[in-house]
Protein backbone atom coordinates (compact mmCIF):
# COMPACT_ATOMS: atom_id res chain seq x y z
CA UNK A 1 0.00 0.00 0.00
CA UNK A 2 2.65 2.50 1.00
CA UNK A 3 5.39 1.22 -1.24
CA UNK A 4 5.29 4.47 -3.17
CA UNK A 5 8.35 6.62 -2.57
CA UNK A 6 7.74 9.13 0.19
CA UNK A 7 8.86 12.77 -0.08
CA UNK A 8 8.78 15.38 2.65
CA UNK A 9 8.39 18.92 1.32
CA UNK A 10 9.33 21.44 3.99
CA UNK A 11 7.60 24.77 3.52
CA UNK A 12 4.22 25.45 1.88
CA UNK A 13 5.02 28.70 0.12
CA UNK A 14 5.17 29.06 -3.68
CA UNK A 15 8.13 26.66 -4.13
CA UNK A 16 6.85 24.00 -1.74
CA UNK A 17 3.35 24.07 -3.19
CA UNK A 18 4.54 23.83 -6.79
CA UNK A 19 6.91 21.00 -5.86
CA UNK A 20 4.27 19.07 -3.91
CA UNK A 21 1.77 19.27 -6.74
CA UNK A 22 4.30 18.27 -9.40
CA UNK A 23 5.56 15.30 -7.39
CA UNK A 24 2.15 14.09 -6.19
CA UNK A 25 0.71 14.27 -9.71
CA UNK A 26 3.46 11.82 -10.74
CA UNK A 27 2.77 9.17 -8.13
CA UNK A 28 4.99 10.30 -5.27
CA UNK A 29 3.57 10.14 -1.74
CA UNK A 30 4.06 13.69 -0.45
CA UNK A 31 4.01 14.95 3.11
CA UNK A 32 3.93 18.75 3.04
CA UNK A 33 5.18 20.10 6.36
CA UNK A 34 4.68 23.76 7.20
CA UNK A 35 4.76 26.08 10.20
CA UNK A 36 1.65 27.98 9.12
CA UNK A 37 -1.98 27.21 9.88
CA UNK A 38 -2.73 27.56 6.17
CA UNK A 39 -0.68 26.86 3.07
CA UNK A 40 0.77 29.81 1.19
CA UNK A 41 3.89 30.84 3.04
CA UNK A 42 4.64 34.53 3.38
CA UNK A 43 3.81 35.45 -0.20
CA UNK A 44 0.32 33.90 -0.42
CA UNK A 45 -0.47 34.53 3.24
CA UNK A 46 -4.24 34.98 3.48
CA UNK A 47 -6.48 36.27 6.26
CA UNK A 48 -7.36 33.74 8.95
CA UNK A 49 -10.69 32.05 8.09
CA UNK A 50 -12.29 33.38 11.31
CA UNK A 51 -11.99 36.90 9.91
CA UNK A 52 -14.44 36.11 7.10
CA UNK A 53 -12.70 38.12 4.37
CA UNK A 54 -14.93 38.15 1.30
CA UNK A 55 -12.44 40.01 -0.87
CA UNK A 56 -8.99 38.84 0.28
CA UNK A 57 -7.54 39.57 -3.16
CA UNK A 58 -7.64 43.29 -2.28
CA UNK A 59 -4.39 42.72 -0.35
CA UNK A 60 -2.69 40.48 -2.90
CA UNK A 61 -0.96 40.98 -6.16
CA UNK A 62 -1.00 37.34 -7.26
CA UNK A 63 -4.16 36.09 -5.58
CA UNK A 64 -5.31 33.93 -8.50
CA UNK A 65 -2.08 31.94 -8.67
CA UNK A 66 -2.18 31.37 -4.92
CA UNK A 67 -5.83 30.38 -5.06
CA UNK A 68 -5.13 27.92 -7.89
CA UNK A 69 -2.29 26.32 -5.91
CA UNK A 70 -4.47 26.10 -2.79
CA UNK A 71 -7.24 24.38 -4.74
CA UNK A 72 -4.70 21.99 -6.27
CA UNK A 73 -3.45 21.15 -2.81
CA UNK A 74 -6.99 20.62 -1.49
CA UNK A 75 -7.67 18.18 -4.34
CA UNK A 76 -4.59 16.15 -3.54
CA UNK A 77 -5.34 16.17 0.19
CA UNK A 78 -8.85 14.87 -0.49
CA UNK A 79 -7.45 12.19 -2.81
CA UNK A 80 -4.91 11.20 -0.17
CA UNK A 81 -1.94 11.90 -2.42
CA UNK A 82 -0.63 14.77 -0.27
CA UNK A 83 -0.70 14.88 3.50
CA UNK A 84 -0.53 18.50 4.68
CA UNK A 85 0.87 18.93 8.19
CA UNK A 86 0.08 22.47 9.41
CA UNK A 87 1.55 24.17 12.51
CA UNK A 88 4.62 21.91 12.27
CA UNK A 89 7.85 23.77 12.99
CA UNK A 90 10.72 21.67 11.60
CA UNK A 91 13.87 21.99 13.70
CA UNK A 92 16.11 19.34 12.16
CA UNK A 93 16.29 16.89 9.27
CA UNK A 94 18.39 13.89 10.12
CA UNK A 95 20.10 11.60 7.61
CA UNK A 96 19.49 7.92 8.29
CA UNK A 97 20.69 4.74 6.64
CA UNK A 98 17.47 4.32 4.63
CA UNK A 99 16.23 7.88 4.27
CA UNK A 100 15.58 10.89 6.46
CA UNK A 101 13.85 11.71 9.74
CA UNK A 102 12.14 15.11 9.77
CA UNK A 103 11.83 16.41 13.34
CA UNK A 104 9.17 19.03 14.06
CA UNK A 105 7.52 20.73 17.00
CA UNK A 106 3.76 21.09 17.01
CA UNK A 107 1.69 24.24 17.35
CA UNK A 108 2.56 27.78 18.34
CA UNK A 109 3.87 26.64 21.74
CA UNK A 110 6.34 24.37 19.90
CA UNK A 111 6.81 21.83 22.63
CA UNK A 112 5.23 18.58 21.44
CA UNK A 113 7.58 16.70 19.08
CA UNK A 114 6.62 14.91 15.87
CA UNK A 115 8.92 12.91 13.58
CA UNK A 116 8.20 11.92 9.98
CA UNK A 117 10.30 9.28 8.24
CA UNK A 118 10.74 9.73 4.47
CA UNK A 119 12.81 8.60 1.50
CA UNK A 120 13.71 12.09 0.26
CA UNK A 121 13.46 15.72 1.34
CA UNK A 122 12.70 18.88 -0.58
CA UNK A 123 13.69 22.06 1.25
CA UNK A 124 11.44 25.02 0.42
CA UNK A 125 12.09 27.03 3.55
CA UNK A 126 11.99 30.47 1.92
CA UNK A 127 13.59 33.56 3.38
CA UNK A 128 13.26 36.32 5.92
CA UNK A 129 13.93 40.00 5.95
CA UNK A 130 17.24 41.73 6.45
CA UNK A 131 17.19 44.97 8.45
CA UNK A 132 20.28 47.04 9.09
CA UNK A 133 20.40 48.95 12.39
CA UNK A 134 20.18 52.69 13.01
CA UNK A 135 19.54 54.68 16.20
CA UNK A 136 16.03 54.02 17.49
CA UNK A 137 15.32 50.91 15.42
CA UNK A 138 14.29 48.92 18.52
CA UNK A 139 11.47 51.32 19.41
CA UNK A 140 7.95 49.87 19.35
CA UNK A 141 6.33 51.09 16.15
CA UNK A 142 9.42 50.19 14.09
CA UNK A 143 8.61 46.95 12.28
CA UNK A 144 10.09 45.13 9.33
CA UNK A 145 8.43 45.93 6.01
CA UNK A 146 7.56 42.27 5.56
CA UNK A 147 6.28 42.09 9.13
CA UNK A 148 3.87 44.98 8.55
CA UNK A 149 2.67 43.17 5.43
CA UNK A 150 2.33 39.80 7.21
CA UNK A 151 0.25 41.30 10.02
CA UNK A 152 -1.94 43.07 7.48
CA UNK A 153 -2.45 40.07 5.19
CA UNK A 154 -2.89 37.51 7.97
CA UNK A 155 -4.69 39.35 10.74
CA UNK A 156 -6.03 42.45 8.93
CA UNK A 157 -4.36 44.86 11.33
CA UNK A 158 -2.06 47.87 10.97
CA UNK A 159 0.32 49.19 13.61
CA UNK A 160 -0.64 52.86 13.50
CA UNK A 161 -2.11 55.79 11.61
CA UNK A 162 0.89 57.40 9.92
CA UNK A 163 3.70 55.32 8.45
CA UNK A 164 7.03 55.81 6.76
CA UNK A 165 8.17 52.87 4.61
CA UNK A 166 11.94 52.80 4.22
CA UNK A 167 15.03 50.83 3.29
CA UNK A 168 15.67 49.33 -0.09
CA UNK A 169 14.23 46.71 -2.41
CA UNK A 170 11.15 45.86 -4.44
CA UNK A 171 9.24 44.68 -1.34
CA UNK A 172 8.83 48.29 -0.18
CA UNK A 173 6.40 49.00 -3.04
CA UNK A 174 3.64 46.48 -2.12
CA UNK A 175 4.14 47.30 1.56
CA UNK A 176 3.61 51.03 0.99
CA UNK A 177 0.64 50.56 -1.34
CA UNK A 178 -0.87 47.85 0.90
CA UNK A 179 -0.71 50.02 4.02
CA UNK A 180 -2.13 52.98 2.08
CA UNK A 181 -5.02 50.89 0.73
CA UNK A 182 -5.73 49.72 4.29
CA UNK A 183 -6.21 53.32 5.43
CA UNK A 184 -2.76 54.15 6.80
CA UNK A 185 -1.42 57.59 5.88
CA UNK A 186 1.90 56.69 4.25
CA UNK A 187 3.92 59.88 4.74
CA UNK A 188 6.87 58.76 2.62
CA UNK A 189 8.48 55.85 0.80
CA UNK A 190 12.20 56.30 1.51
CA UNK A 191 14.32 54.20 -0.90
CA UNK A 192 18.10 54.37 -0.59
CA UNK A 193 18.64 53.18 -4.15
CA UNK A 194 17.69 55.06 -7.26
CA UNK A 195 15.24 52.78 -9.10
CA UNK A 196 15.74 54.86 -12.25
CA UNK A 197 19.26 53.42 -12.35
CA UNK A 198 17.63 50.22 -13.56
CA UNK A 199 16.96 51.98 -16.84
CA UNK A 200 20.03 54.18 -16.95
CA UNK A 201 23.64 53.71 -17.86
CA UNK A 202 25.01 53.95 -14.35
CA UNK A 203 27.71 51.53 -13.35
CA UNK A 204 29.83 49.92 -16.01
CA UNK A 205 28.53 49.35 -19.51
CA UNK A 206 28.42 45.58 -19.17
CA UNK A 207 26.27 45.75 -16.04
CA UNK A 208 23.94 48.16 -17.79
CA UNK A 209 23.57 45.92 -20.84
CA UNK A 210 22.85 42.91 -18.66
CA UNK A 211 20.24 44.88 -16.75
CA UNK A 212 18.61 46.11 -19.92
CA UNK A 213 18.44 42.59 -21.34
CA UNK A 214 17.03 41.12 -18.13
CA UNK A 215 14.37 43.82 -17.91
CA UNK A 216 13.39 43.52 -21.56
CA UNK A 217 12.79 39.79 -21.02
CA UNK A 218 10.33 40.55 -18.19
CA UNK A 219 7.69 42.93 -19.55
CA UNK A 220 5.24 41.63 -16.94
CA UNK A 221 7.54 42.66 -14.12
CA UNK A 222 8.09 46.10 -15.62
CA UNK A 223 4.30 46.52 -15.88
CA UNK A 224 3.96 45.45 -12.26
CA UNK A 225 6.38 48.19 -11.25
CA UNK A 226 4.33 50.70 -13.23
CA UNK A 227 1.16 49.58 -11.44
CA UNK A 228 2.75 50.19 -8.06
CA UNK A 229 3.97 53.60 -9.22
CA UNK A 230 0.40 54.50 -10.22
CA UNK A 231 -0.94 53.35 -6.84
CA UNK A 232 1.66 55.43 -5.01
CA UNK A 233 0.50 58.48 -6.96
CA UNK A 234 -3.15 57.67 -6.26
CA UNK A 235 -2.52 57.40 -2.52
CA UNK A 236 -0.33 60.54 -2.65
CA UNK A 237 2.67 58.73 -1.23
CA UNK A 238 5.79 60.89 -1.46
CA UNK A 239 8.64 58.84 -2.92
CA UNK A 240 12.11 59.85 -1.73
CA UNK A 241 14.73 57.98 -3.79
CA UNK A 242 18.39 58.07 -2.72
CA UNK A 243 17.30 58.88 0.83
CA UNK A 244 17.72 56.94 4.03
CA UNK A 245 16.37 56.93 7.57
CA UNK A 246 19.15 58.10 9.91
CA UNK A 247 17.25 57.93 13.19
CA UNK A 248 13.95 56.84 14.72
CA UNK A 249 12.74 59.04 17.59
CA UNK A 250 10.54 58.40 20.60
CA UNK A 251 10.63 57.43 24.26
CA UNK A 252 8.26 54.50 24.81
CA UNK A 253 7.28 54.29 21.15
CA UNK A 254 8.06 55.82 17.77
CA UNK A 255 6.89 59.39 17.17
CA UNK A 256 9.09 60.52 14.25
CA UNK A 257 11.94 59.59 11.96
CA UNK A 258 14.75 61.69 10.53
CA UNK A 259 15.51 61.05 6.88
CA UNK A 260 18.38 62.44 4.83
CA UNK A 261 19.59 62.47 1.24
CA UNK A 262 22.47 60.26 0.10
CA UNK A 263 25.33 61.38 -2.08
CA UNK A 264 26.75 59.44 -5.02
CA UNK A 265 29.03 57.45 -2.70
CA UNK A 266 26.19 56.34 -0.44
CA UNK A 267 26.96 58.79 2.38
CA UNK A 268 24.43 61.01 4.11
CA UNK A 269 24.57 64.56 2.73
CA UNK A 270 25.07 66.86 5.72
CA UNK A 271 22.32 69.44 6.12
CA UNK A 272 19.66 67.46 4.25
CA UNK A 273 18.15 65.88 7.38
CA UNK A 274 14.45 66.38 7.89
CA UNK A 275 12.07 65.07 10.51
CA UNK A 276 8.84 63.27 9.55
CA UNK A 277 6.27 62.68 12.31
CA UNK A 278 4.93 59.10 12.21
CA UNK A 279 3.88 56.32 14.60
CA UNK A 280 5.02 53.50 12.30
CA UNK A 281 8.23 52.81 10.41
CA UNK A 282 8.19 49.75 8.14
CA UNK A 283 11.80 49.11 7.20
CA UNK A 284 13.71 46.46 5.25
CA UNK A 285 16.95 46.11 3.33
CA UNK A 286 16.30 42.99 1.26
CA UNK A 287 15.87 39.32 2.03
CA UNK A 288 18.02 36.46 3.33
CA UNK A 289 17.51 32.73 2.64
CA UNK A 290 16.59 30.30 5.44
CA UNK A 291 19.34 27.68 5.10
CA UNK A 292 19.56 26.09 8.57
CA UNK A 293 18.06 22.73 7.60
CA UNK A 294 20.28 22.46 4.52
CA UNK A 295 23.35 23.31 6.59
CA UNK A 296 22.67 20.74 9.27
CA UNK A 297 22.23 18.16 6.49
CA UNK A 298 25.66 19.11 5.18
CA UNK A 299 24.44 20.60 1.90
CA UNK A 300 26.84 22.89 0.08
CA UNK A 301 25.97 26.55 0.60
CA UNK A 302 27.45 29.15 -1.76
CA UNK A 303 27.65 32.46 0.04
CA UNK A 304 24.21 32.57 1.64
CA UNK A 305 22.37 30.34 -0.86
CA UNK A 306 21.88 26.57 -0.91
CA UNK A 307 23.68 25.25 -3.99
CA UNK A 308 21.52 23.28 -6.44
CA UNK A 309 22.05 21.76 -9.88
CA UNK A 310 19.84 22.08 -12.96
CA UNK A 311 17.32 19.66 -11.41
CA UNK A 312 17.29 21.57 -8.09
CA UNK A 313 19.25 18.80 -6.36
CA UNK A 314 21.59 19.76 -3.54
CA UNK A 315 24.91 17.94 -3.32
CA UNK A 316 23.49 15.63 -0.63
CA UNK A 317 21.81 12.61 -2.28
CA UNK A 318 18.07 12.57 -1.61
CA UNK A 319 17.86 16.28 -0.77
CA UNK A 320 16.36 18.79 -3.21
CA UNK A 321 15.92 22.54 -2.62
CA UNK A 322 13.76 25.14 -4.35
CA UNK A 323 12.67 28.74 -3.92
CA UNK A 324 14.35 31.46 -1.90
CA UNK A 325 16.46 29.07 0.20
CA UNK A 326 18.51 28.70 -3.00
CA UNK A 327 18.68 32.47 -3.55
CA UNK A 328 16.25 35.38 -3.25
CA UNK A 329 14.25 35.75 -6.44
CA UNK A 330 10.54 36.19 -5.81
CA UNK A 331 7.47 34.02 -6.16
CA UNK A 332 7.49 33.32 -9.90
CA UNK A 333 11.04 31.97 -9.72
CA UNK A 334 10.09 29.91 -6.67
CA UNK A 335 7.18 28.38 -8.56
CA UNK A 336 9.42 27.43 -11.49
CA UNK A 337 12.10 25.94 -9.24
CA UNK A 338 9.54 24.06 -7.17
CA UNK A 339 7.93 22.58 -10.26
CA UNK A 340 11.27 21.39 -11.68
CA UNK A 341 12.30 19.98 -8.30
CA UNK A 342 9.02 18.06 -7.96
CA UNK A 343 9.42 16.53 -11.42
CA UNK A 344 13.03 15.59 -10.76
CA UNK A 345 12.05 13.93 -7.48
CA UNK A 346 9.24 12.02 -9.18
CA UNK A 347 11.63 10.58 -11.76
CA UNK A 348 14.59 9.91 -9.49
CA UNK A 349 12.60 8.25 -6.69
CA UNK A 350 11.10 5.80 -9.17
CA UNK A 351 14.52 4.93 -10.58
CA UNK A 352 14.09 6.87 -13.81
CA UNK A 353 16.43 9.38 -15.40
CA UNK A 354 14.47 12.63 -15.75
CA UNK A 355 14.25 14.21 -19.19
CA UNK A 356 14.84 17.97 -18.80
CA UNK A 357 13.26 18.55 -22.21
CA UNK A 358 9.91 17.90 -20.54
CA UNK A 359 10.32 21.05 -18.46
CA UNK A 360 12.33 23.13 -20.93
CA UNK A 361 9.83 26.01 -20.95
CA UNK A 362 9.88 26.23 -17.15
CA UNK A 363 13.67 26.07 -17.09
CA UNK A 364 13.78 28.96 -19.57
CA UNK A 365 11.48 30.99 -17.33
CA UNK A 366 13.72 30.11 -14.37
CA UNK A 367 16.78 31.45 -16.21
CA UNK A 368 15.02 34.69 -17.15
CA UNK A 369 13.77 35.26 -13.59
CA UNK A 370 17.23 34.65 -12.15
CA UNK A 371 18.70 37.19 -14.58
CA UNK A 372 15.98 39.67 -13.68
CA UNK A 373 16.67 39.41 -9.96
CA UNK A 374 20.41 39.59 -10.52
CA UNK A 375 19.74 42.87 -12.33
CA UNK A 376 17.61 44.17 -9.44
CA UNK A 377 20.37 43.21 -7.03
CA UNK A 378 22.80 45.54 -8.77
CA UNK A 379 20.50 48.49 -8.07
CA UNK A 380 18.71 47.73 -4.78
CA UNK A 381 21.59 47.78 -2.34
CA UNK A 382 21.78 49.46 1.07
CA UNK A 383 23.76 52.72 1.23
CA UNK A 384 27.46 51.86 0.92
CA UNK A 385 28.33 53.65 4.18
CA UNK A 386 25.34 52.56 6.30
CA UNK A 387 27.64 51.63 9.21
CA UNK A 388 28.35 55.36 9.71
CA UNK A 389 24.74 55.73 10.98
CA UNK A 390 25.29 53.07 13.65
CA UNK A 391 26.30 55.16 16.67
CA UNK A 392 28.21 53.56 19.53
CA UNK A 393 25.06 53.44 21.68
CA UNK A 394 22.86 51.95 18.93
CA UNK A 395 21.68 48.49 19.93
CA UNK A 396 22.79 46.13 17.15
CA UNK A 397 21.96 42.69 18.61
CA UNK A 398 18.33 43.16 19.64
CA UNK A 399 18.17 39.98 21.76
CA UNK A 400 21.31 40.43 23.84
CA UNK A 401 21.25 44.25 23.69
CA UNK A 402 24.81 44.50 22.35
CA UNK A 403 25.65 47.99 21.07
CA UNK A 404 27.61 49.22 18.09
CA UNK A 405 30.30 50.48 20.46
CA UNK A 406 30.80 47.06 22.04
CA UNK A 407 31.09 45.44 18.61
CA UNK A 408 33.55 48.11 17.44
CA UNK A 409 35.68 47.50 20.54
CA UNK A 410 35.69 43.76 19.83
CA UNK A 411 36.82 44.48 16.28
CA UNK A 412 39.16 47.42 16.87
CA UNK A 413 40.76 46.63 20.25
CA UNK A 414 40.40 42.87 20.49
CA UNK A 415 41.01 42.09 16.84
CA UNK A 416 37.80 40.23 16.01
CA UNK A 417 37.62 39.93 12.24
CA UNK A 418 34.57 37.77 11.77
CA UNK A 419 31.02 37.33 13.06
CA UNK A 420 31.86 34.28 15.13
CA UNK A 421 34.65 35.97 17.08
CA UNK A 422 32.50 39.07 17.68
CA UNK A 423 29.81 36.74 19.01
CA UNK A 424 32.18 35.03 21.43
CA UNK A 425 33.50 38.36 22.70
CA UNK A 426 30.22 40.31 22.93
CA UNK A 427 27.29 37.81 22.88
CA UNK A 428 25.98 39.49 19.70
CA UNK A 429 23.99 36.78 17.91
CA UNK A 430 23.72 34.50 20.93
CA UNK A 431 20.12 35.27 21.88
CA UNK A 432 16.69 33.94 20.98
CA UNK A 433 16.90 34.68 17.26
CA UNK A 434 20.36 33.09 17.02
CA UNK A 435 21.79 36.02 15.10
CA UNK A 436 19.25 36.02 12.30
CA UNK A 437 18.46 39.69 12.89
CA UNK A 438 21.94 41.10 13.68
CA UNK A 439 24.26 38.98 11.52
CA UNK A 440 24.30 41.31 8.49
CA UNK A 441 25.02 44.27 10.77
CA UNK A 442 27.72 42.51 12.77
CA UNK A 443 29.39 41.38 9.55
CA UNK A 444 29.27 44.96 8.24
CA UNK A 445 30.76 46.41 11.44
CA UNK A 446 33.44 43.70 11.49
CA UNK A 447 34.25 44.47 7.86
CA UNK A 448 33.70 40.93 6.64
CA UNK A 449 31.24 39.32 4.26
CA UNK A 450 28.17 37.67 5.77
CA UNK A 451 28.43 33.92 5.42
CA UNK A 452 26.05 31.13 6.31
CA UNK A 453 25.77 30.78 10.07
CA UNK A 454 25.85 26.98 10.46
CA UNK A 455 23.15 26.76 13.10
CA UNK A 456 22.82 23.21 14.34
CA UNK A 457 19.10 23.52 15.06
CA UNK A 458 16.70 25.56 12.98
CA UNK A 459 14.74 26.82 15.99
CA UNK A 460 14.82 26.67 19.79
CA UNK A 461 14.00 23.15 20.98
CA UNK A 462 13.00 22.16 24.55
CA UNK A 463 15.76 20.07 26.13
CA UNK A 464 13.29 17.28 26.93
CA UNK A 465 12.48 17.00 23.23
CA UNK A 466 16.15 16.74 22.31
CA UNK A 467 16.66 14.02 24.90
CA UNK A 468 13.70 12.04 23.58
CA UNK A 469 14.47 12.56 19.88
CA UNK A 470 16.11 9.17 19.56
CA UNK A 471 13.06 7.33 20.83
CA UNK A 472 10.59 9.11 18.60
CA UNK A 473 11.72 7.90 15.21
CA UNK A 474 8.58 5.92 14.63
CA UNK A 475 7.81 7.73 11.39
CA UNK A 476 4.44 8.69 10.05
CA UNK A 477 2.35 5.55 9.77
CA UNK A 478 -0.34 6.82 7.54
CA UNK A 479 -1.80 4.34 5.06
CA UNK A 480 -2.56 6.16 1.87
CA UNK A 481 -5.08 4.43 -0.34
CA UNK A 482 -3.54 3.87 -3.76
CA UNK A 483 -1.89 6.48 -5.89
CA UNK A 484 -4.35 8.83 -7.49
CA UNK A 485 -2.76 10.47 -10.46
CA UNK A 486 -4.24 13.86 -11.18
CA UNK A 487 -4.39 14.18 -14.95
CA UNK A 488 -5.23 17.85 -14.80
CA UNK A 489 -2.15 18.81 -12.93
CA UNK A 490 -2.87 21.82 -10.82
CA UNK A 491 -0.45 24.57 -10.20
CA UNK A 492 1.91 24.09 -13.06
CA UNK A 493 4.82 26.44 -13.06
CA UNK A 494 4.40 30.11 -12.62
CA UNK A 495 4.67 30.99 -16.25
CA UNK A 496 1.30 32.71 -16.04
CA UNK A 497 1.39 35.83 -13.97
CA UNK A 498 -2.17 36.59 -12.98
CA UNK A 499 -3.78 39.87 -12.08
CA UNK B 1 -11.06 52.59 4.91
CA UNK B 2 -9.60 50.09 7.35
CA UNK B 3 -8.17 46.63 6.59
CA UNK B 4 -11.40 44.83 7.51
CA UNK B 5 -13.41 47.05 5.16
CA UNK B 6 -10.81 46.68 2.42
CA UNK B 7 -11.35 42.92 2.20
CA UNK B 8 -15.07 43.17 3.14
CA UNK B 9 -14.51 41.04 6.22
CA UNK B 10 -17.41 39.57 8.15
CA UNK B 11 -15.52 38.28 11.18
CA UNK B 12 -16.98 35.86 13.65
CA UNK B 13 -18.21 37.36 16.94
CA UNK B 14 -15.62 39.34 18.90
CA UNK B 15 -14.61 37.97 22.30
CA UNK B 16 -12.87 39.27 25.39
CA UNK B 17 -9.35 38.64 26.63
CA UNK B 18 -7.37 40.48 29.26
CA UNK B 19 -4.08 42.34 29.09
CA UNK B 20 -2.68 42.82 32.59
CA UNK B 21 -6.22 42.53 33.90
CA UNK B 22 -7.71 45.07 31.49
CA UNK B 23 -10.38 43.70 29.15
CA UNK B 24 -9.77 44.05 25.42
CA UNK B 25 -11.74 42.76 22.44
CA UNK B 26 -10.30 40.31 19.94
CA UNK B 27 -11.48 38.74 16.69
CA UNK B 28 -11.37 35.04 15.87
CA UNK B 29 -8.35 34.09 13.76
CA UNK B 30 -6.16 36.96 14.93
CA UNK B 31 -2.81 36.47 16.60
CA UNK B 32 -2.23 37.78 20.10
CA UNK B 33 -0.10 40.54 18.56
CA UNK B 34 -2.90 41.54 16.20
CA UNK B 35 -5.39 41.76 19.06
CA UNK B 36 -2.98 43.97 20.99
CA UNK B 37 -2.38 46.23 17.97
CA UNK B 38 -6.15 46.56 17.51
CA UNK B 39 -6.37 47.69 21.14
CA UNK B 40 -3.74 50.33 20.40
CA UNK B 41 -0.97 48.52 22.29
CA UNK B 42 2.40 48.28 20.49
CA UNK B 43 4.73 47.15 23.28
CA UNK B 44 4.29 44.37 25.82
CA UNK B 45 7.76 43.34 26.88
CA UNK B 46 10.71 45.02 28.55
CA UNK B 47 14.20 43.76 27.82
CA UNK B 48 16.35 41.88 30.32
CA UNK B 49 19.23 44.36 30.21
CA UNK B 50 18.10 47.95 29.79
CA UNK B 51 14.41 47.31 30.48
CA UNK B 52 13.44 48.88 27.15
CA UNK B 53 9.99 48.36 25.61
CA UNK B 54 9.55 45.95 22.69
CA UNK B 55 6.69 44.69 20.54
CA UNK B 56 6.31 43.22 17.05
CA UNK B 57 9.35 43.52 14.82
CA UNK B 58 9.56 40.76 12.18
CA UNK B 59 5.93 39.65 12.47
CA UNK B 60 6.71 36.12 11.22
CA UNK B 61 8.25 34.37 14.23
CA UNK B 62 11.94 34.88 13.41
CA UNK B 63 13.09 37.70 15.71
CA UNK B 64 11.53 36.79 19.11
CA UNK B 65 11.07 40.47 19.98
CA UNK B 66 7.32 40.13 20.59
CA UNK B 67 7.60 37.66 23.49
CA UNK B 68 4.65 37.79 25.89
CA UNK B 69 3.12 35.77 28.71
CA UNK B 70 -0.10 34.04 27.68
CA UNK B 71 -2.09 32.04 30.25
CA UNK B 72 0.95 31.99 32.56
CA UNK B 73 3.30 30.66 29.87
CA UNK B 74 6.10 33.20 29.35
CA UNK B 75 8.12 33.74 26.15
CA UNK B 76 5.30 33.08 23.68
CA UNK B 77 5.73 34.77 20.31
CA UNK B 78 2.69 37.07 20.12
CA UNK B 79 2.88 37.16 16.31
CA UNK B 80 2.43 33.37 16.06
CA UNK B 81 0.08 32.46 18.91
CA UNK B 82 -3.63 32.67 17.97
CA UNK B 83 -5.70 34.64 20.46
CA UNK B 84 -8.46 32.59 22.12
CA UNK B 85 -11.53 33.59 24.16
CA UNK B 86 -10.66 34.17 27.80
CA UNK B 87 -6.90 34.38 27.28
CA UNK B 88 -4.99 36.03 30.10
CA UNK B 89 -2.21 38.04 28.48
CA UNK B 90 0.48 39.66 30.60
CA UNK B 91 3.26 42.01 29.67
CA UNK B 92 6.59 40.36 30.22
CA UNK B 93 9.48 41.77 32.25
CA UNK B 94 12.97 40.47 31.50
CA UNK B 95 13.12 36.70 31.14
CA UNK B 96 9.45 36.31 32.04
CA UNK B 97 10.32 33.90 34.82
CA UNK B 98 10.74 36.41 37.62
CA UNK B 99 7.15 37.37 38.31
Amino acid sequence: MTDRPHLAVIGAGPAGLAASLAAAARGIRVTLIDAGAMAGGQFYRGPAPGLGARRPQALHHQWRTGDRLARGLAGHVTAGTIEHLTDHHVWCVERQSDGFAVHALLGPEQERPVTVGVDAVLLATGGYEKVLPFPGWTLPGVVTAGGAQAMLKGSLVVPGRTAVVAGTGPLLLPVATGLAAAGVDVAALVESADPKALLRGTGDAKAFLERARALAAQPGKVAEGAQYAAQLVRHRVKVMARHTVVEAHGEERLDAVTVAALDGDGRVRPGTERRIPCDTLAVGHGMLPHTDLAESLGCRVDGLDVHVDEEQRTDVPGVWAAGETTGIGGSALSLAEGHIAGRSVAARLTGAEPDPREWAAVAKSRTRMREFFAALDTVYVPPAHWTEQVTDDTVVCRCEEVTGGEIRRAVGELGAGDVRTVKLLTRAGMGWCQGRMCEPAVAGLAGCAQTSARRLLARPVPLGVLARAEEDLAGAEEDLAGAVEDPDEPGGPGASEDD
Amino acid sequence: MNPLELVRAQPGPAFTVTLDGREIEALPGQSVAAALWTAGVTSWRSTRGAGRPRGVFCGIGVCFDCLVTVNDRPNQRACLVPVRPGDTIRTQEGTGHDD
